[in-house]
Protein backbone atom coordinates (compact mmCIF):
# COMPACT_ATOMS: atom_id res chain seq x y z
CA UNK A 1 0.00 0.00 0.00
CA UNK A 2 1.61 3.46 -0.97
CA UNK A 3 2.78 5.46 1.89
CA UNK A 4 0.81 8.74 -0.09
CA UNK A 5 -2.52 8.30 0.51
CA UNK A 6 -4.27 8.93 3.58
CA UNK A 7 -7.50 7.88 5.19
CA UNK A 8 -10.74 10.11 6.32
CA UNK A 9 -13.48 9.48 8.33
CA UNK A 10 -17.09 10.74 7.36
CA UNK A 11 -20.36 9.45 9.66
CA UNK A 12 -23.10 8.91 6.99
CA UNK A 13 -26.22 11.18 7.56
CA UNK A 14 -28.54 9.20 5.51
CA UNK A 15 -29.96 7.10 8.26
CA UNK A 16 -30.13 6.27 11.48
CA UNK A 17 -27.50 3.26 10.77
CA UNK A 18 -24.82 5.84 10.83
CA UNK A 19 -22.19 4.11 8.80
CA UNK A 20 -18.64 4.85 9.35
CA UNK A 21 -17.75 6.06 6.33
CA UNK A 22 -13.66 5.88 5.61
CA UNK A 23 -12.43 7.34 2.48
CA UNK A 24 -9.01 6.78 1.07
CA UNK A 25 -7.34 9.41 -1.58
CA UNK A 26 -4.82 11.82 -1.77
CA UNK A 27 -6.55 15.11 -1.64
CA UNK A 28 -9.40 14.83 -4.09
CA UNK A 29 -8.21 11.85 -5.68
CA UNK A 30 -10.20 9.08 -4.16
CA UNK A 31 -8.80 5.29 -4.14
CA UNK A 32 -11.35 3.73 -2.27
CA UNK A 33 -14.37 4.24 -0.30
CA UNK A 34 -15.27 1.39 2.73
CA UNK A 35 -17.66 0.84 5.10
CA UNK A 36 -21.06 2.08 3.85
CA UNK A 37 -24.04 -0.11 3.52
CA UNK A 38 -25.74 1.17 0.54
CA UNK A 39 -25.54 3.26 -2.10
CA UNK A 40 -26.41 6.70 -0.37
CA UNK A 41 -23.21 6.03 1.87
CA UNK A 42 -21.06 5.57 -0.79
CA UNK A 43 -22.37 8.62 -2.67
CA UNK A 44 -22.13 10.93 0.56
CA UNK A 45 -19.02 9.98 1.09
CA UNK A 46 -17.52 11.30 -1.93
CA UNK A 47 -19.44 14.31 -2.13
CA UNK A 48 -18.23 15.34 1.60
CA UNK A 49 -14.66 14.43 0.87
CA UNK A 50 -14.76 16.51 -2.45
CA UNK A 51 -16.83 19.37 -2.42
CA UNK A 52 -18.81 18.87 0.91
CA UNK A 53 -21.92 21.56 0.79
CA UNK A 54 -24.67 22.71 2.96
CA UNK A 55 -27.93 24.95 3.24
CA UNK A 56 -27.49 27.97 5.79
CA UNK A 57 -30.38 28.94 7.66
CA UNK A 58 -29.99 31.91 10.17
CA UNK A 59 -31.48 35.34 11.15
CA UNK A 60 -31.08 38.72 10.18
CA UNK A 61 -32.19 41.57 12.28
CA UNK A 62 -35.34 43.67 11.28
CA UNK A 63 -36.73 46.52 12.01
CA UNK A 64 -40.16 47.54 13.16
CA UNK A 65 -41.61 44.11 12.76
CA UNK A 66 -43.28 41.99 15.04
CA UNK A 67 -40.52 40.22 16.01
CA UNK A 68 -36.91 41.39 16.06
CA UNK A 69 -35.43 38.91 13.82
CA UNK A 70 -36.16 37.29 10.55
CA UNK A 71 -35.51 33.53 9.80
CA UNK A 72 -33.65 33.44 6.19
CA UNK A 73 -32.28 30.42 4.35
CA UNK A 74 -30.05 29.85 1.56
CA UNK A 75 -32.03 28.82 -1.80
CA UNK A 76 -29.91 26.34 -2.33
CA UNK A 77 -26.53 24.60 -1.13
CA UNK A 78 -23.51 26.73 -0.82
CA UNK A 79 -19.68 25.45 -0.21
CA UNK A 80 -19.37 24.33 3.60
CA UNK A 81 -16.37 27.11 3.72
CA UNK A 82 -18.88 29.60 3.32
CA UNK A 83 -21.12 28.80 5.74
CA UNK A 84 -19.36 30.74 8.82
CA UNK A 85 -18.50 33.74 6.64
CA UNK A 86 -21.96 34.43 5.17
CA UNK A 87 -23.74 34.55 8.65
CA UNK A 88 -21.16 37.12 9.52
CA UNK A 89 -22.24 38.90 6.59
CA UNK A 90 -25.96 38.89 7.04
CA UNK A 91 -24.84 39.68 10.50
CA UNK A 92 -23.92 43.09 9.07
CA UNK A 93 -27.34 43.68 7.38
CA UNK A 94 -30.40 45.45 8.72
CA UNK A 95 -33.86 45.56 6.83
CA UNK A 96 -36.84 46.78 7.98
CA UNK A 97 -40.57 45.38 7.96
CA UNK A 98 -42.82 44.23 6.06
CA UNK A 99 -41.41 41.31 4.49
CA UNK A 100 -42.60 38.61 2.35
CA UNK A 101 -41.78 35.20 2.38
CA UNK A 102 -39.20 34.21 -0.23
CA UNK A 103 -38.39 38.10 -0.80
CA UNK A 104 -34.56 38.02 -1.46
CA UNK A 105 -32.39 39.15 1.34
CA UNK A 106 -29.09 39.11 -0.06
CA UNK A 107 -28.56 38.26 -4.07
CA UNK A 108 -25.11 36.23 -4.99
CA UNK A 109 -24.08 35.78 -1.46
CA UNK A 110 -20.81 35.97 -1.20
CA UNK A 111 -20.74 35.33 -5.10
CA UNK A 112 -21.66 31.55 -4.79
CA UNK A 113 -24.60 32.59 -6.97
CA UNK A 114 -27.16 31.63 -4.54
CA UNK A 115 -29.55 34.19 -2.55
CA UNK A 116 -30.75 34.60 0.89
CA UNK A 117 -34.79 34.38 0.86
CA UNK A 118 -36.89 34.79 3.73
CA UNK A 119 -38.31 31.99 5.12
CA UNK A 120 -41.85 33.72 6.75
CA UNK A 121 -43.72 36.89 6.24
CA UNK A 122 -42.99 39.38 8.90
CA UNK A 123 -45.70 41.98 9.27
CA UNK A 124 -45.13 45.27 10.81
CA UNK A 125 -45.88 45.38 14.44
CA UNK B 1 -51.44 39.39 14.24
CA UNK B 2 -54.27 36.87 12.31
CA UNK B 3 -56.68 36.35 15.15
CA UNK B 4 -61.04 36.57 15.04
CA UNK B 5 -62.12 40.11 17.00
CA UNK B 6 -63.81 38.31 19.97
CA UNK B 7 -67.16 39.77 19.04
CA UNK B 8 -67.34 38.03 16.14
CA UNK B 9 -66.91 34.10 17.91
CA UNK B 10 -69.79 32.11 17.59
CA UNK B 11 -71.66 30.71 20.50
CA UNK B 12 -71.65 27.35 19.35
CA UNK B 13 -68.83 25.64 16.85
CA UNK B 14 -68.88 22.11 15.47
CA UNK B 15 -64.74 21.47 16.12
CA UNK B 16 -63.00 23.47 18.73
CA UNK B 17 -59.10 22.62 18.25
CA UNK B 18 -56.96 23.26 21.33
CA UNK B 19 -53.52 24.33 19.82
CA UNK B 20 -52.33 26.24 16.82
CA UNK B 21 -48.83 24.32 15.83
CA UNK B 22 -48.59 21.39 13.16
CA UNK B 23 -51.17 19.54 15.13
CA UNK B 24 -54.26 21.71 15.65
CA UNK B 25 -53.93 23.46 12.41
CA UNK B 26 -54.08 19.82 10.22
CA UNK B 27 -56.88 18.99 12.90
CA UNK B 28 -58.89 21.79 11.70
CA UNK B 29 -58.40 20.98 8.14
CA UNK B 30 -59.43 17.81 8.93
CA UNK B 31 -62.20 19.15 10.81
CA UNK B 32 -63.28 20.86 7.26
CA UNK B 33 -63.37 18.23 5.36
CA UNK B 34 -64.70 15.70 7.74
CA UNK B 35 -68.03 17.81 7.35
CA UNK B 36 -67.82 20.17 10.18
CA UNK B 37 -69.04 24.28 9.44
CA UNK B 38 -67.88 25.93 12.19
CA UNK B 39 -64.36 25.27 13.49
CA UNK B 40 -62.23 27.41 15.49
CA UNK B 41 -59.16 27.20 16.55
CA UNK B 42 -57.79 28.64 20.06
CA UNK B 43 -53.50 28.97 21.10
CA UNK B 44 -52.34 30.79 23.81
CA UNK B 45 -49.39 32.44 21.89
CA UNK B 46 -49.87 35.58 19.92
CA UNK B 47 -49.67 33.89 16.55
CA UNK B 48 -50.37 30.24 15.05
CA UNK B 49 -47.41 27.83 14.51
CA UNK B 50 -46.62 26.21 18.02
CA UNK B 51 -43.01 25.67 18.10
CA UNK B 52 -42.49 25.94 14.02
CA UNK B 53 -41.67 29.29 13.94
CA UNK B 54 -38.57 29.45 16.30
CA UNK B 55 -37.33 26.15 14.32
CA UNK B 56 -35.39 28.10 11.59
CA UNK B 57 -33.77 24.96 10.34
CA UNK B 58 -34.65 22.95 7.37
CA UNK B 59 -35.71 19.20 7.12
CA UNK B 60 -40.01 19.76 7.01
CA UNK B 61 -42.19 19.04 4.39
CA UNK B 62 -40.31 16.11 2.98
CA UNK B 63 -43.17 13.90 3.48
CA UNK B 64 -46.42 15.73 3.66
CA UNK B 65 -45.52 18.64 0.92
CA UNK B 66 -42.47 16.37 -1.04
CA UNK B 67 -40.66 19.76 -0.74
CA UNK B 68 -37.60 20.32 2.05
CA UNK B 69 -39.04 23.30 3.72
CA UNK B 70 -37.77 25.42 7.04
CA UNK B 71 -40.31 25.66 10.28
CA UNK B 72 -41.69 28.76 9.59
CA UNK B 73 -42.22 28.06 6.15
CA UNK B 74 -43.91 24.70 6.91
CA UNK B 75 -46.37 27.01 9.34
CA UNK B 76 -47.52 29.06 6.83
CA UNK B 77 -48.32 26.86 4.36
CA UNK B 78 -50.83 25.19 6.65
CA UNK B 79 -51.60 28.60 7.81
CA UNK B 80 -52.32 29.85 4.47
CA UNK B 81 -54.65 27.03 4.11
CA UNK B 82 -56.50 27.56 7.67
CA UNK B 83 -57.58 31.35 6.33
CA UNK B 84 -59.27 29.96 3.63
CA UNK B 85 -61.07 27.45 4.66
CA UNK B 86 -63.27 29.73 7.15
CA UNK B 87 -61.99 28.25 10.26
CA UNK B 88 -61.59 30.80 13.27
CA UNK B 89 -58.47 31.31 14.80
CA UNK B 90 -58.41 32.67 18.67
CA UNK B 91 -54.49 33.36 19.40
CA UNK B 92 -53.45 34.92 22.78
CA UNK B 93 -56.09 32.67 24.55
CA UNK B 94 -56.07 30.38 27.29
CA UNK B 95 -58.67 27.05 27.31
CA UNK B 96 -58.70 27.07 30.92
CA UNK B 97 -61.38 24.00 31.81
CA UNK B 98 -63.57 22.08 29.59
CA UNK B 99 -66.70 20.51 31.02
CA UNK B 100 -67.86 16.81 30.22
CA UNK B 101 -70.16 17.83 28.50
CA UNK B 102 -67.70 19.75 25.64
CA UNK B 103 -68.03 23.49 27.45
CA UNK B 104 -64.94 25.56 26.92
CA UNK B 105 -63.48 27.89 29.38
CA UNK B 106 -61.78 30.12 27.41
CA UNK B 107 -59.60 33.42 28.96
CA UNK B 108 -57.83 35.98 27.10
CA UNK B 109 -56.50 39.64 27.57
CA UNK B 110 -59.23 40.77 24.53
CA UNK B 111 -62.76 38.81 25.60
CA UNK B 112 -61.77 37.83 29.64
CA UNK B 113 -63.27 34.44 30.46
CA UNK B 114 -65.59 33.43 28.08
CA UNK B 115 -67.98 29.72 27.62
CA UNK B 116 -67.72 28.08 24.60
CA UNK B 117 -69.95 25.45 23.14
CA UNK B 118 -68.33 22.29 20.86
CA UNK B 119 -69.87 19.33 19.55
CA UNK B 120 -66.21 17.80 19.24
CA UNK B 121 -63.36 18.93 20.69
CA UNK B 122 -59.55 18.27 19.57
CA UNK B 123 -56.89 18.36 22.04
CA UNK B 124 -53.25 19.59 20.10
CA UNK B 125 -51.44 20.83 22.80
CA UNK B 126 -48.10 19.95 21.88
CA UNK B 127 -45.34 19.32 24.53
CA UNK B 128 -43.85 20.79 27.00
CA UNK B 129 -39.63 20.57 27.69
CA UNK B 130 -38.52 18.51 30.68
CA UNK B 131 -36.60 21.17 32.72
CA UNK B 132 -33.42 20.96 35.28
CA UNK B 133 -35.77 19.46 38.09
CA UNK B 134 -37.18 16.60 36.08
CA UNK B 135 -33.52 14.96 36.41
CA UNK B 136 -32.28 16.94 40.00
CA UNK B 137 -28.99 18.30 38.82
CA UNK B 138 -27.74 19.22 41.76
CA UNK B 139 -26.23 22.38 42.79
CA UNK B 140 -26.80 26.32 43.28
CA UNK B 141 -29.69 28.17 41.29
CA UNK B 142 -28.27 30.37 38.97
CA UNK B 143 -28.82 32.58 36.13
CA UNK B 144 -28.41 30.75 33.02
CA UNK B 145 -29.65 27.26 33.32
CA UNK B 146 -32.83 27.07 30.74
CA UNK B 147 -34.49 24.24 27.85
CA UNK B 148 -32.81 24.48 24.82
CA UNK B 149 -36.11 25.27 23.08
CA UNK B 150 -36.43 28.50 24.92
CA UNK B 151 -33.56 29.30 23.90
CA UNK B 152 -34.12 28.81 20.49
CA UNK B 153 -37.15 31.15 20.70
CA UNK B 154 -34.78 33.52 22.34
CA UNK B 155 -32.19 33.16 19.24
CA UNK B 156 -34.64 33.05 16.41
CA UNK B 157 -37.32 35.27 17.71
CA UNK B 158 -36.88 37.28 20.04
CA UNK B 159 -33.18 38.38 19.25
CA UNK B 160 -31.07 37.60 22.29
CA UNK B 161 -28.26 35.50 22.82
CA UNK B 162 -28.46 33.77 26.31
CA UNK B 163 -24.76 33.59 26.87
CA UNK B 164 -21.19 33.28 25.22
CA UNK B 165 -19.90 30.26 26.56
CA UNK B 166 -22.58 27.42 26.41
CA UNK B 167 -22.57 23.85 27.31
CA UNK B 168 -25.41 21.58 26.31
CA UNK B 169 -26.81 18.48 28.54
CA UNK B 170 -28.30 15.85 26.42
CA UNK B 171 -28.06 15.36 22.81
CA UNK B 172 -31.25 15.53 21.39
CA UNK B 173 -32.41 17.24 18.08
CA UNK B 174 -33.37 20.68 19.24
CA UNK B 175 -29.83 20.78 21.34
CA UNK B 176 -27.83 19.64 18.66
CA UNK B 177 -29.58 22.21 16.08
CA UNK B 178 -28.92 24.96 19.13
CA UNK B 179 -25.05 24.27 19.36
CA UNK B 180 -24.75 25.22 15.58
CA UNK B 181 -27.37 27.98 15.93
CA UNK B 182 -24.95 29.85 18.97
CA UNK B 183 -22.07 28.71 17.43
CA UNK B 184 -23.43 30.69 13.78
CA UNK B 185 -24.33 33.83 16.24
CA UNK B 186 -20.89 34.37 17.62
CA UNK B 187 -21.06 31.82 21.27
CA UNK B 188 -18.80 29.12 22.05
CA UNK B 189 -20.14 26.21 22.29
CA UNK B 190 -18.17 24.06 24.91
CA UNK B 191 -19.38 20.52 24.65
CA UNK B 192 -22.81 18.44 24.08
CA UNK B 193 -22.33 16.00 26.99
CA UNK B 194 -24.72 12.78 26.54
CA UNK B 195 -25.26 10.42 28.95
CA UNK B 196 -25.97 7.22 27.15
CA UNK B 197 -23.64 5.67 25.38
CA UNK B 198 -25.69 7.05 21.74
CA UNK B 199 -26.45 10.33 20.37
CA UNK B 200 -30.29 10.63 20.11
CA UNK B 201 -30.45 12.62 17.51
CA UNK B 202 -30.24 12.03 13.91
CA UNK B 203 -27.03 11.26 12.66
CA UNK B 204 -27.56 14.59 9.78
CA UNK B 205 -27.11 16.91 13.32
CA UNK B 206 -24.46 15.05 14.77
CA UNK B 207 -22.69 16.06 11.42
CA UNK B 208 -23.86 19.26 10.19
CA UNK B 209 -24.45 20.56 14.36
CA UNK B 210 -21.43 19.48 15.47
CA UNK B 211 -18.56 18.11 13.49
CA UNK B 212 -19.21 20.73 10.76
CA UNK B 213 -17.84 23.37 13.49
CA UNK B 214 -15.81 20.95 15.75
CA UNK B 215 -18.11 20.86 17.95
CA UNK B 216 -17.45 18.50 21.15
CA UNK B 217 -19.65 15.57 21.57
CA UNK B 218 -19.18 13.39 24.93
CA UNK B 219 -21.21 10.53 25.61
CA UNK B 220 -21.32 8.40 28.63
CA UNK B 221 -21.19 11.45 30.16
CA UNK B 222 -23.32 13.55 32.44
CA UNK B 223 -23.10 17.27 34.25
CA UNK B 224 -22.97 16.35 38.43
CA UNK B 225 -22.94 19.44 39.67
CA UNK B 226 -23.90 23.14 38.61
CA UNK B 227 -21.88 26.34 40.03
CA UNK B 228 -22.63 30.38 40.79
CA UNK B 229 -24.86 32.12 42.65
CA UNK B 230 -26.49 35.24 40.40
CA UNK B 231 -24.71 33.39 36.72
CA UNK B 232 -23.88 30.23 36.05
CA UNK B 233 -19.74 29.99 36.35
CA UNK B 234 -18.88 26.35 35.50
CA UNK B 235 -20.71 23.06 35.36
CA UNK B 236 -18.58 19.60 36.88
CA UNK B 237 -19.13 17.26 34.10
CA UNK B 238 -18.46 13.01 35.08
CA UNK B 239 -18.37 10.25 32.81
CA UNK B 240 -20.94 7.38 33.91
CA UNK B 241 -20.83 3.68 33.95
CA UNK B 242 -22.62 1.11 31.53
CA UNK B 243 -24.99 1.28 34.97
CA UNK B 244 -25.36 5.27 34.73
CA UNK B 245 -23.34 5.18 38.15
CA UNK B 246 -21.04 8.17 38.21
CA UNK B 247 -17.44 7.95 38.14
CA UNK B 248 -17.13 11.05 40.48
CA UNK B 249 -13.11 10.49 40.40
CA UNK B 250 -13.14 11.31 36.79
CA UNK B 251 -15.27 14.35 36.88
CA UNK B 252 -13.99 17.86 35.53
CA UNK B 253 -15.42 21.62 35.43
CA UNK B 254 -16.56 22.77 32.27
CA UNK B 255 -16.58 27.07 31.87
CA UNK B 256 -19.78 28.33 30.80
CA UNK B 257 -22.14 30.76 31.36
CA UNK B 258 -25.38 29.16 29.76
CA UNK B 259 -26.17 25.32 30.38
CA UNK B 260 -28.93 24.28 27.91
CA UNK B 261 -30.95 20.86 28.78
CA UNK B 262 -32.11 18.94 25.69
CA UNK B 263 -34.27 15.60 27.64
CA UNK B 264 -36.54 15.23 26.31
CA UNK B 265 -40.74 16.17 25.93
CA UNK B 266 -43.55 15.59 28.07
CA UNK B 267 -47.10 15.72 26.88
CA UNK B 268 -49.19 18.40 27.52
CA UNK B 269 -52.60 16.56 29.09
CA UNK B 270 -53.72 18.98 31.74
CA UNK B 271 -56.65 19.49 30.01
CA UNK B 272 -56.71 15.53 28.99
CA UNK B 273 -56.67 14.45 32.84
CA UNK B 274 -59.46 17.36 33.55
CA UNK B 275 -61.67 15.38 31.00
CA UNK B 276 -60.89 12.15 33.02
CA UNK B 277 -59.39 10.50 29.39
CA UNK B 278 -57.79 7.21 30.18
CA UNK B 279 -53.70 8.17 29.60
CA UNK B 280 -51.21 5.80 28.30
CA UNK B 281 -48.87 4.89 30.91
CA UNK B 282 -45.87 4.99 28.76
CA UNK B 283 -46.12 7.63 26.55
CA UNK B 284 -48.47 9.77 28.83
CA UNK B 285 -50.79 11.12 26.37
CA UNK B 286 -54.34 9.79 26.12
CA UNK B 287 -55.59 6.67 24.51
CA UNK B 288 -56.87 6.98 21.09
CA UNK B 289 -58.74 4.98 18.51
CA UNK B 290 -57.69 4.28 14.97
CA UNK B 291 -59.79 7.15 14.45
CA UNK B 292 -57.91 9.29 17.15
CA UNK B 293 -60.56 9.43 19.45
CA UNK B 294 -59.78 9.62 23.12
CA UNK B 295 -61.91 7.19 26.06
CA UNK B 296 -64.67 9.89 25.83
CA UNK B 297 -67.10 10.56 23.11
CA UNK B 298 -66.59 13.81 21.31
CA UNK B 299 -62.97 14.23 22.77
CA UNK B 300 -60.02 13.56 19.70
CA UNK B 301 -56.33 14.13 20.41
CA UNK B 302 -53.52 14.33 18.06
CA UNK B 303 -49.93 15.32 17.78
CA UNK B 304 -47.29 15.31 20.46
CA UNK B 305 -50.33 15.39 23.17
CA UNK B 306 -50.40 11.61 22.12
CA UNK B 307 -46.92 10.77 21.80
CA UNK B 308 -43.55 12.51 21.27
CA UNK B 309 -43.39 12.22 17.36
CA UNK B 310 -40.27 12.35 15.34
CA UNK B 311 -41.01 14.95 12.00
CA UNK B 312 -43.96 17.40 11.78
CA UNK B 313 -45.18 15.92 8.97
CA UNK B 314 -46.36 12.60 10.85
CA UNK B 315 -47.88 14.85 13.57
CA UNK B 316 -49.91 16.76 10.09
CA UNK B 317 -50.57 12.70 8.26
CA UNK B 318 -52.21 12.06 12.60
CA UNK B 319 -53.70 15.18 13.03
CA UNK B 320 -55.90 15.63 9.21
CA UNK B 321 -56.88 12.12 10.68
CA UNK B 322 -58.17 13.60 13.76
CA UNK B 323 -59.80 16.31 12.43
CA UNK B 324 -61.80 14.71 9.85
CA UNK B 325 -62.92 11.82 12.58
CA UNK B 326 -64.19 15.03 14.90
CA UNK B 327 -65.85 16.43 11.65
CA UNK B 328 -67.63 13.77 10.83
CA UNK B 329 -69.16 13.06 14.73
CA UNK B 330 -69.82 16.65 14.61
CA UNK B 331 -71.57 15.96 11.68
CA UNK B 332 -73.19 12.90 13.31
CA UNK B 333 -71.74 10.30 10.93
CA UNK B 334 -69.50 8.10 13.64
CA UNK B 335 -67.68 5.69 12.48
CA UNK B 336 -68.27 1.94 14.51
CA UNK B 337 -65.63 1.28 17.12
CA UNK B 338 -62.79 -0.59 16.48
CA UNK B 339 -62.56 -4.28 17.44
CA UNK B 340 -58.67 -5.03 17.76
CA UNK B 341 -56.47 -4.07 20.85
CA UNK B 342 -52.93 -3.42 20.17
CA UNK B 343 -50.40 -5.14 22.52
CA UNK B 344 -46.88 -3.67 22.18
CA UNK B 345 -44.67 -7.00 22.52
CA UNK B 346 -41.30 -8.02 22.75
CA UNK B 347 -38.99 -4.35 21.79
CA UNK B 348 -41.84 -2.69 21.52
CA UNK B 349 -42.68 0.14 23.72
CA UNK B 350 -45.32 1.64 22.74
CA UNK B 351 -47.76 1.77 19.47
CA UNK B 352 -49.97 4.17 18.78
CA UNK B 353 -52.97 3.35 18.26
CA UNK B 354 -53.87 1.62 20.87
CA UNK B 355 -57.18 -0.31 19.09
CA UNK B 356 -57.55 -0.69 14.98
CA UNK B 357 -60.71 -2.03 13.28
CA UNK B 358 -60.52 -5.28 11.10
CA UNK B 359 -61.67 -3.04 7.64
CA UNK B 360 -60.47 0.37 6.52
CA UNK B 361 -56.56 1.10 6.61
CA UNK B 362 -54.50 1.98 9.14
CA UNK B 363 -51.11 3.23 10.05
CA UNK B 364 -49.37 2.09 13.30
CA UNK B 365 -46.86 4.51 14.92
CA UNK B 366 -44.31 2.31 17.62
CA UNK B 367 -41.29 2.65 19.20
CA UNK B 368 -38.87 0.06 20.07
CA UNK B 369 -37.21 -0.26 23.74
CA UNK B 370 -33.42 -0.33 22.54
CA UNK B 371 -31.50 -0.30 19.07
CA UNK B 372 -31.68 -3.51 16.65
CA UNK B 373 -29.92 -4.08 13.62
CA UNK B 374 -31.42 -6.18 11.14
CA UNK B 375 -35.08 -7.31 12.68
CA UNK B 376 -37.87 -8.85 12.19
CA UNK B 377 -41.64 -6.89 12.88
CA UNK B 378 -44.61 -9.68 13.74
CA UNK B 379 -48.31 -8.34 13.99
CA UNK B 380 -49.50 -11.36 15.41
CA UNK B 381 -49.29 -14.14 13.38
CA UNK B 382 -51.20 -12.26 10.64
CA UNK B 383 -48.19 -10.08 9.39
CA UNK B 384 -44.30 -10.15 9.19
CA UNK B 385 -42.17 -7.66 7.63
CA UNK B 386 -38.13 -7.21 7.75
CA UNK B 387 -36.27 -4.48 9.25
CA UNK B 388 -32.95 -2.95 8.56
CA UNK B 389 -32.58 -1.37 11.78
CA UNK B 390 -34.72 -0.09 14.62
CA UNK B 391 -33.78 2.58 17.11
CA UNK B 392 -35.85 4.16 20.10
CA UNK B 393 -34.88 7.44 18.26
CA UNK B 394 -36.79 6.76 14.90
CA UNK B 395 -40.53 5.40 14.98
CA UNK B 396 -41.29 2.80 13.27
CA UNK B 397 -44.30 2.83 10.81
CA UNK B 398 -46.57 0.15 10.57
CA UNK B 399 -49.20 0.09 7.77
CA UNK B 400 -52.14 -2.63 8.28
CA UNK B 401 -54.17 -3.13 5.21
CA UNK B 402 -57.58 -4.43 5.45
CA UNK B 403 -56.83 -7.98 3.63
CA UNK B 404 -54.46 -8.40 6.54
CA UNK B 405 -56.91 -8.95 8.78
CA UNK B 406 -59.76 -10.97 6.52
CA UNK B 407 -59.19 -14.12 8.28
CA UNK B 408 -58.87 -12.80 11.98
CA UNK B 409 -61.63 -12.78 14.46
CA UNK B 410 -59.47 -12.22 17.87
CA UNK B 411 -59.98 -9.17 20.13
CA UNK B 412 -55.80 -8.64 20.44
CA UNK B 413 -52.95 -8.19 18.78
CA UNK B 414 -49.55 -8.34 19.38
CA UNK B 415 -46.55 -6.60 17.87
CA UNK B 416 -43.28 -8.08 18.23
CA UNK B 417 -39.72 -6.81 16.84
CA UNK B 418 -37.37 -9.34 17.19
CA UNK B 419 -33.50 -9.53 16.39
CA UNK B 420 -32.58 -11.26 12.93
CA UNK B 421 -29.41 -14.24 13.13
CA UNK B 422 -26.42 -11.71 13.38
CA UNK B 423 -29.20 -8.53 14.18
CA UNK B 424 -27.99 -8.01 17.31
CA UNK B 425 -26.86 -4.36 17.47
Amino acid sequence: MSERYHYYHYLCIGCPLGCRLEVEAEAADIVEVRGFACQHGEEFAIQEHTDPRRVVTTTVRIKGGVWPRLPVKTDGVIPKDKVVPLCRALHALSISAPIKLGEPILSDALETGIDVVATRDLPRA
Amino acid sequence: MISIAPRHLHQQYDVVVVGAGPAGMAAALGAREGGAEQVLIIDREREAGGILPQCIHAGFGLHHFKEELTGPEYAQRFLEQVLTRDIDLLTDAYVLDISLDGQLKVMSPRCGVTLLDSRAVVLAMGARERTRGAIRIPGQRPAGVMTAGFAQKLVNMAGYLPGKRIAILGSGDIGLIMARRLVLEGAEVMGVFEIMPHANGLNRNIVQCLHDFGTPLQLSTTVTYVHGFSRLEKVTVAPVDAHFNVLADQSRDVPCDTLLLSIGLIPENELSRQLQLRLDPVTGGPLVTSAMKTSRDGVFACGNVVHIHDLADFVSQESLLAGRSAGAYASGHQSPPDNIRLVPGENVRYCVPHTISSYGEHTVYLRVTRSLGACTLRLGTVYQKPLRYAFPGEMVTLKVKPRLLEHFHGEALKIDILPRQGGEG
